[in-house]
């Protein structure tokens, strides 16, 4: 029997709902089946909290008198860059770049220990921030320097705006060279000393809908402690990646750009990080939760990690070359169990992202739901997907010519 | 030649007097100041990195005393902001001797048992929200 989203949100509004996190999920199916489960389940609940680079946050800081146009101009926040080539007094900061003074690699690895994250869960976290610019002035904003001290809570909006996130499955990275290596999944040791995985498994959001049918534009979520909405599908949503019958991506795949109110959120789950000898990365947390409308959208949520495939990928040369090689398949039930084979060598495994997080996420969406605060959306839009989508393509290079 | 790392306790009336500086001139010790703090009428703690001939080292260690410094072996001692934790369990795979740990593979929940801890500091930076902390 199929329900409508329309039904499921009475449910809620009538704190009937029966909504289960998609670990949960899991027991339910086995127990019941696939045709009992769709009956009783209403919701399943997602979760995943990793560092989520392409993040960021805008904001409008309000006129000064006189006023000041920084649109053009430049600004620091706590002596991090932000980007200034918008109107008079709107602002946007990326997550990942680091503070004026920062050596970066120079020695490396570097530390990164302040960047553009950092200041965002300070915004958050309801700090005061330096706010610093210098305009050229003009016969409108005349104003040319300012340095002033602003605080989330006087901003006219505050915006976290991320272009990819989420990301449907990811490489476990491991390290083939006889160096220590340090990325964005973290710090690989020589010889393949230990392997790195960055994803939430069974309960991340998109390989619980795996063809994104109840997901799309326009669906609320669970974004950093508040609300948010998923804007449009992330940059490099690739979902021609290989696929197992069960329609679990076996790469990286599907992507979202999402979107909400930075002031609603918490520095919890809106968390400045620093990959040692990479950079500095924004851990995020997002929850998603599936309406259950038919079995077929159940049977994806009860999705387990031994039935999720993940690439094992050498970060020392096949992925720094853009070489698609890799040394192998992995579930991460395996993963996680603090182990894995990779050519013939055990090897311990450590998370990027965390499950633990993850959980708790999934489970604070879920008691929303229970207690009818949180109300489910149909999509507005569906993301691509199927033959039409489009493809994700690496940069064709046409070498500028010296004098040209 | 010998070295030696150990935590200097200064009592707040020998603040200020220069006792430290006799290593060098009295001891031919050359010395290493890996980290100090020191607040005019309290005490001060400095830890020191002693280099010179083990003789004199010793002497030096005795001069120390007899000024009334309390000298102990530098023990360092590593500690998890379990508020600052993500529970990723980046620095698992790291932690040379299963220090850092994960203590249910089930919820994935992190444990560091201070124990098993030698203080190499190799968690310390790959931990990528900064948790593990030195403490001297
Ligand atoms: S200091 Fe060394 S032994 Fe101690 S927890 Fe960190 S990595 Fe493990
Ligand atoms: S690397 Fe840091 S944040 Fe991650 S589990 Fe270890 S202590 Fe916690």
């Amino acid at each position: 029997m199929a329900k409508t989203i329309a039904e499921i949100n009475e449910k809620i509004k009538s704190g009937k709902a029966v909504v289960v996190n998609a670990e949960e999920i899991i027991e339910i199916v086995a127990k019941k089946g696939v045709e009992q489960a769709a009956k009783e389940v209403d919701v399943v609940t997602t979760g995943t909290f990793g560092p989520m680079c392409s993040s960021g946050a805008y904001f409008n800081f309000g006129h000064t008198k006189p006023k000041i146009k920084a649109g053009g101009g430049k600004a620091l926040l706590n002596n991090v860059p932000v980007y200034a080539g918008w109107a008079a007094v709107d602002l946007y900061i990326g997550a990942t770049i680091a503070a004026q003074d920062d050596p970066l690699n120079k020695i490396h690895p570097g530390e990164f220990a302040y960047g553009g994250a950092h200041v965002i869960e300070d915004l958050v976290a309801g700090k005061d921030v330096r706010l610093q610019v210098e305009a050229y002035g003009t016969d409108c904003y005349p104003r040319k320097h300012l340095d002033s001290w602003i605080n989330i809570k006087d901003l006219n909006e505050a915006v976290l705006f991320n272009s990819r996130n989420a990301y449907q499955n990811y490489n476990v990275a491991v390290n083939l060279s006889d160096k220590t290596i340090y990325t964005y999944l973290g710090t690989l040791k020589p010889k393949i000393g230990n392997a790195n995985y960055c994803s939430a498994g069974q309960l991340s959001p998109l390989l619980n809908d795996p063809y994104y049918k109840t997901l799309g534009i326009g669906t609320r979520i669970w974004l950093g402690g508040g609300i948010g909405y998923i804007a449009w599908q992330g940059t490099q949503h690739n979902p021609h990646a290989p696929r197992l019958a069960n329609g679990v991506t076996k790469r990286p795949a599907g992507t979202l750009a999402v979107i909400g109110d930075l002031k609603e959120m918490s520095p919890k789950w809106i968390k400045g990080v620093s990959f040692v000898g990479y950079g500095v990365s924004l851990n995020v947390g997002i929850g998603i939760p599936i309406p259950i409308l038919n079995e077929e959208i159940l049977k994806y949520t009860a999705i387990k990690d031994e039935e999720i495939i993940a690439a094992i990928v050498d970060y020392s040369d096949a992925y720094p070359n853009g070489k698609s090689d890799i040394l192998g398949e992995v579930d991460y039930k395996t993963v996680k169990s603090g182990e894995i084979e990779v050519k013939g060598k055990k090897v311990p495994t450590s998370g990027i992202s965390s499950y633990k997080a993850a959980l708790e996420i999934a489970n604070d969406l879920k008691e929303s739901i229970k207690k009818g605060k949180f109300l489910l959306t149909e999509k507005v839009a569906d993301l691509p997907v199927g033959d039409t989508a489009p493809k994700f393509k690496p940069l064709k290079e046409r070498p500028v010519k010296e004098g040209m | 030649m010998s070295a030696s790392k150990m935590v200097l306790t200064f009592p707040k009336d020998k603040i200020g007097k220069p006792i430290v500086y006799k290593l060098i001139k009295d001891f031919n010790l050359s010395f290493n100041i890996m980290k100090a703090s020191i607040t005019p009428d309290q005490e001060g703690h400095m830890v020191l990195e002693l280099d010179g001939d083990k003789a004199e080292i010793d002497k030096g260690i005795k001069h120390l005393k007899d000024e009334g410094v309390k000298i102990d072996p530098l023990s360092k001692e590593i500690k998890v902001n379990w508020d600052k934790c993500t529970q990723c369990t980046a620095c698992v795979s790291i932690c040379p001797t299963d220090a850092l740990y994960v203590k249910d593979r089930q919820t994935m929940e992190m444990a560091f048992d201070p124990e098993k801890c030698i203080a190499c500091e190799l968690c310390i930076r790959p931990c990528p929200p900064r948790a593990i902390e030195v403490h001297f």
